[in-house]
């Protein structure tokens, strides 16, 4: 069957038993479902976390019933203390990036249909596989487990600059043993991801049916692709850190705690740490980890996009290019972070300008997209509304974006409301517009059955519009000189700016609410869906070629697919439909047709 | 559906561009000599990102009124310029245009960090801790004393850990909990954290920096207003991060003077 | 308003066009007793372990940057003598990689077939994971050395890198042992269930554990 030197090691024949099915499986479709699972689970305690902090901020004595009970000390009678408002605060941002931005699109929807699409039977490397979501699944326990010890999670925020994540306790409440934990659920995040990579890598370098040339590889792989690649890197720095920090709690070292500090009137040990490190290698790591947060996304929403338009993009080769150059820039730009920070002023010029340059590329990329829709034949249903929705969010967001990449204007408009309303559009909504329009696409083929379309429209429109209400003020309240991280605003100049706090909030609790509406159809869906037809979309590439939905364990029913045109045969004439299927060989004289 | 989407598309790109056009919330007024240069470039951005951005939303929401619904037979058609024309456009109009503004922009930039401070600037150093800012002029002796950082002590108000008894550079300091300086001289700041990360911000001053633990810093600038102004933390800092804010005055030197005397009395 | 309509492609159907080119790298097919080299493994697996030398290659040079951030932010940093065995355990680990060559050959012939006697193949793994463990044992006495001296871990700085490094690289050798057992557990059976693949990624790995150690042993030498 595989014309290679060895087998591969995969289930020659199918999984038997309910652990070898479900739990510690080693298709890699079970895994895909697994890690989007744990993103869906992450998600809702990030929503949660995020509706009290909303509520919190617009009426801070405000009494929220049952949170007592996640922490008596740190919500009395269920009002927040200004110290549980930042432990929630950091634990938000850790779940919703980690757990939630990198593990679905990528670990998620990738895991899935990679292999797929290559016309593979599985990763080559089944058992990392597995390992690396049950790796991902333990550090989401360790993350979680930071809420139930008796001072609770950290407060430093998801970036946890040092050294107020280094000195332990003495800085504040969470600071011990919930920053060691928040710190070694990190970690090992990072080894889960790693795992991850090498399978994604060697599977779309090497495992490719016979046909499938790198260019015809369809927009989604390339995506993943490029994505692992820039996860390699990335994780294997953030690592370190993680390392280096949790030695300076436990083992008394001194890699960023400096000299003569003095809290709570004591002289601490430590000497000689630099601050700076771990904001360089943190944001080393954390700036490449936003593109693999996107990346994903925009290759996913390329996808969806196509098969809605029913023709191809202007150029896939040109997307393909450019996520590539914002993978390559992701690297040089991550001082953009630490503009103020204390670093030498020239390297902040030098940062801000790759930081420009890569508006570049991703302009094409939306030029592209915008371009291609014209003259198509659009198509208008859930997955295509959140596709064109991620068009419209990542424009706002990246160009919320250009103000911040100069360092003059980011004096301003630095730890504001600004920055957070930027990356919340680019990251929070418009990587989320990726996944959900992933889902409503891909859904079918999962399950088998179909999404209830008018459910997933008032979950579109509800989350569209909610979303621009929710973070186009963030942009003023930043511009008017709203500081972020802030637990309650104290003072006459942000009197005038409650309203609109109180505006976002209302607004947020009602976005919020629509969440409930896609979990309800999703799982309704999972059960009591319409069943849906193998290829219910009328797309091309090999996904939809399987002779099942779901596909049966080994993909392809015993015989892998031969490929004979590149994925995005839309808007043929003279073919039975509008479209030809990458497995039909028909023979197509397109100059379009990538070899 | 679709024609509803783009309708709702154009709607939310112009109403976001509202509050901008009718400069609802708007940074303060700068009272600095090197905001003028960021306030323009500012600006200069915003009318460059809202084109872009309104252009953006508004055929993005045109593709999607004209494109939609349209009947099976119709052919497909390709954007004039395709792929080729797109990505020129981006790189020679985008690209120019962004790398054009962040190259003006260094000169903002430059104005506040490669500048040296006036020779008479007004000296001050203030110390971030948790959870708030304490100042200390140097005194008749223009010389700030050692800080000992053992003997830091809230309790015993010995903020800065000075030791008067033993460093004659020590005895004139002034320490206090508002910063004060005369308007239309040069002030220079110096940075220096007592614990954790801090920074400090001035919205109207258009000055932020971060404190950074084991690194003192400076900056410098030139206020150009008399006024109270807010100055605010800015990098998370622990519990009472919300609540660590300091206030400036900026006076005539007239009433600068008569003010450091009274702190001077009160040491 | 000129507008591109694109001639829409046509569909012909006088049979399958020939795929122009092949599909992701496939191995080259084995057949026993042909001369392979011994290096033959699947693809798969030799981007596999690129892929993870890559990402080792970028956590240690994370942590050589936190280095020489951290020498450069302050005065405090004590240099010390390198323990002696150190050096005695870098021609160890240089031994291993010959003799897990040496294996490689052997174990490889027997498998394609081209030779009947596993015994000196057994030898030269039995030999290199000997090798590993006294490498393991050289670095645990050049710890008890430095404790000897006082130098514990969060002593200095320096200290603090030395353990950093070579407790992390200690900790790959161990894995590296690990699939060296893995391969002679294999390769012992009655009827050997050892792939060449498997073999050649665990030597990949090796070979690099013992390019990463004589870095950071330059590294060490130059800075601690």
């Amino acid at each position: 069957m595989h014309n290679m030197s060895e087998p591969v090691v995969h289930q020659h024949t199918a999984p038997t038993g309910f652990i070898r099915k479900y739990v510690f499986s080693l298709d890699h479709k079970v895994i895909g479902e697994q890690y989007y699972g744990l993103a869906l689970v992450a998600v809702y305690i990030g929503l949660v976390l995020s509706w009290v902090m909303r509520i919190h901020l617009a009426w801070p004595n405000a009494a929220i019933p049952g949170l007592q009970l996640l922490s008596k000390t740190g919500a009395p009678g269920g009002v927040l203390t200004p110290e549980y408002y930042l432990q929630l605060m950091t634990m938000h941002g850790t779940i919703m990036v980690f757990f939630v931005l990198t593990t679905a699109p990528f670990a998620g929807f990738g895991n899935y249909f990679l292999p797929i699409q290559v016309g593979a039977e599985d990763m080559p490397f089944p058992h990392l596989n597995m390992m690396s979501f049950w790796v991902t699944f333990v550090a989401f326990c360790v993350a979680i487990s930071a809420f139930f010890v008796p001072q609770g999670p950290p407060l430093s925020g998801w970036t946890a600059y040092a050294p107020l994540s280094a000195l332990g306790q003495v800085a504040g409440p969470g600071q011990g043993t919930g920053q060691v934990l928040w710190a070694v659920s990190i970690a090992l995040f990072c080894v889960g991801q790693l795992l991850g990579s090498l399978n994604f890598i060697s599977t779309t370098l090497d495992m490719r049916c016979k046909g499938m040339s790198l260019m015809r590889l369809p927009l989604s792989t390339w995506a993943w692709f490029i994505t692992s690649c820039i996860g390699l890197t990335a994780f294997a720095v953030l690592m370190p850190a993680c390392i280096l920090l949790i030695l300076d709690h436990v083992a008394g070292t001194s890699f960023f705690i400096a000299s003569n500090l003095v809290v709570n009137d004591q002289l601490q040990p430590h000497a000689g740490g630099s601050t700076l490190l771990w904001q360089h290698l943190f944001w080393f790591f954390g700036h490449p980890e936003v593109y693999i947060a996107i990346v994903p996304a925009m290759g996913v929403v390329s996808h969806v996009l196509i098969t809605n338009m029913r023709r191809p993009l202007l150029s896939s080769r040109v997307i393909i290019y450019s996520m590539v150059s914002i993978a390559f820039l992701s690297y040089m730009v991550y001082g953009h972070h630490m503009f103020v920070s204390g670093m030498n002023p020239f390297s902040s010029l030098a940062f801000s300008f790759p930081t420009l340059a890569i508006t570049i590329p991703a302009t094409i990329i939306v030029l592209i997209w915008i371009g291609s829709l014209y003259g198509s034949k659009l198509r208008i249903n859930s997955a295509s509304l959140f596709a064109l929705g991620f068009v419209s969010m990542f424009v706002s967001g990246g160009i919320s974006g250009f103000f911040l990449a100069q360092p003059s204007i980011d004096i301003l408009l630095h730890a504001t409301y600004f920055v957070v309303g930027h990356f919340h559009l680019v990251m929070a909504v418009a990587a989320l517009f990726g996944i959900f329009a992933g889902t409503y696409f891909w859904f079918p083929k999962v399950t088998g059955r179909m999404m209830n379309e008018t459910l997933g429209r008032i979950h579109f429109w509800v989350t569209f519009v909610g979303a621009y209400c929710i973070f186009m003020p963030f942009h003023y309240l930043g511009m008017a000189g709203n500081v972020r991280r802030y637990q309650a605003f104290v003072d006459d100049f942000m009197a005038p700016l409650m309203p609109v706090h109180k505006f976002i909030t209302i607004a947020a609790l009602i976005t919020g609410a629509a969440q409930i509406v896609f979990l309800y159809n999703l799982i309704h869906s999972r059960f009591w869906g319409k069943t849906a037809p193998l290829n219910p979309w009328e797309a091309t590439s090999l996904e939809w070629s399987t002779p099942s939905s779901p596909p049966p364990f080994d993909n392809f029913g015993g015989k892998l697919p031969v490929v004979y045109h590149d994925p995005y045969q839309y808007g043929i004439e003279g073919a039975t439909n509008d479209f030809v299927m990458q497995t039909d060989p028909a023979q197509i004289n397109s100059p379009r047709d990538e070899k | 559906m679709a024609k509803l989407f783009a309708v709702t598309i154009i709607i939310i790109a112009i109403a976001s561009a509202v509050p901008i056009v009718m400069h609802t919330w708007e940074p303060p007024k700068d009272i600095s000599v090197h905001g003028k240069l960021i306030d323009e470039q500012f600006s200069e951005t915003m009318v460059e990102a809202g084109a872009c951005f309104l252009a953006a939303q508004l055929i993005l929401g045109f593709f999607i009124w004209k494109f939609s619904d349209r009947p099976r037979e119709e052919k497909i058609k390709s954007f004039p310029g395709g792929a080729r024309g797109l990505v020129a456009a981006a790189v020679i109009i985008v690209g120019a245009e962004v790398m054009a503004l962040g190259a003006f922009g260094t000169k903002a930039w430059a104005s506040i960090y490669f500048t040296p401070p006036a020779p008479d600037a007004t000296q001050v150093q203030v110390q971030a801790g948790q959870f708030a800012f304490y100042f200390r002029y140097p005194g008749p002796d223009g010389k700030f004393g050692p800080i000992h950082p053992e003997q830091i002590s809230e309790a015993t108000e010995n903020f800065y850990g000075l030791d008067t008894t033993h460093d004659p550079d020590s005895k004139d300091d002034i320490v206090t909990a508002e910063m004060a300086v005369p308007v239309n001289r040069d002030v220079h700041l110096l940075m220096h954290a007592k614990d954790v990360g801090h920074s400090f911000f001035v919205r109207e001053l258009r000055i932020q920096q971060d404190f950074v633990p084991g690194l003192d810093l400076s900056v410098h600038f030139t206020p150009t207003e008399i006024g109270r102004y807010e100055i605010v933390c800015t990098q998370l800092c622990g519990l009472g991060h919300y609540n660590m804010k300091a206030y400036l005055d900026v006076m005539s030197q007239q009433d600068f003077d008569a003010w450091l005397k009274k702190q001077a009395a009160l040491q | 308003m000129a507008t591109t309509v694109h001639e829409p492609p046509k569909v012909t159907r006088d049979g399958p066009r020939p795929p122009s080119s092949s599909g992701g790298g496939r191995g080259s097919s084995s057949s026993p007793g042909s001369s392979l080299r011994v290096e033959d493994s699947s693809p798969a697996s030799r981007t596999g372990v690129w892929v993870g030398l890559a990402a080792i290659t970028m956590t240690f040079a994370a942590f050589t940057s936190a280095m020489i951030i951290r020498q450069g932010s302050s005065y405090d940093w004590q240099h010390f003598t390198l323990p002696p065995v150190l050096y005695f355990d870098t021609a160890v680990l240089l031994a291993s990689s010959v003799t897990l060559e040496l294996a490689r050959k052997r174990v490889g012939a027997f498998l394609h077939g081209s030779q009947t006697q596993r015994s000196s193949g057994s030898t030269f793994l039995w030999l290199t994971l000997v090798l590993g463990l006294v490498f393991v044992g050289g670095q645990y006495a050049a710890w008890l050395q430095l404790r000897s001296e006082g130098l514990y871990l969060a002593t200095n700085p320096s200290s603090s890198f030395f353990y950093l490094f070579t407790a992390l690289h200690a900790l790959h050798i161990l894995g590296g042992l690990a699939g060296l057992t893995l391969v002679l557990w294999r390769f012992s059976k009655p009827r050997p269930t050892l792939q060449v693949s498997t073999l050649s990624t665990v030597s990949y790995y090796w070979h690099f554990m013992d390019v990463l150690w004589v870095y950071l042993l330059l590294l060490l030498w130059a800075r601690i």
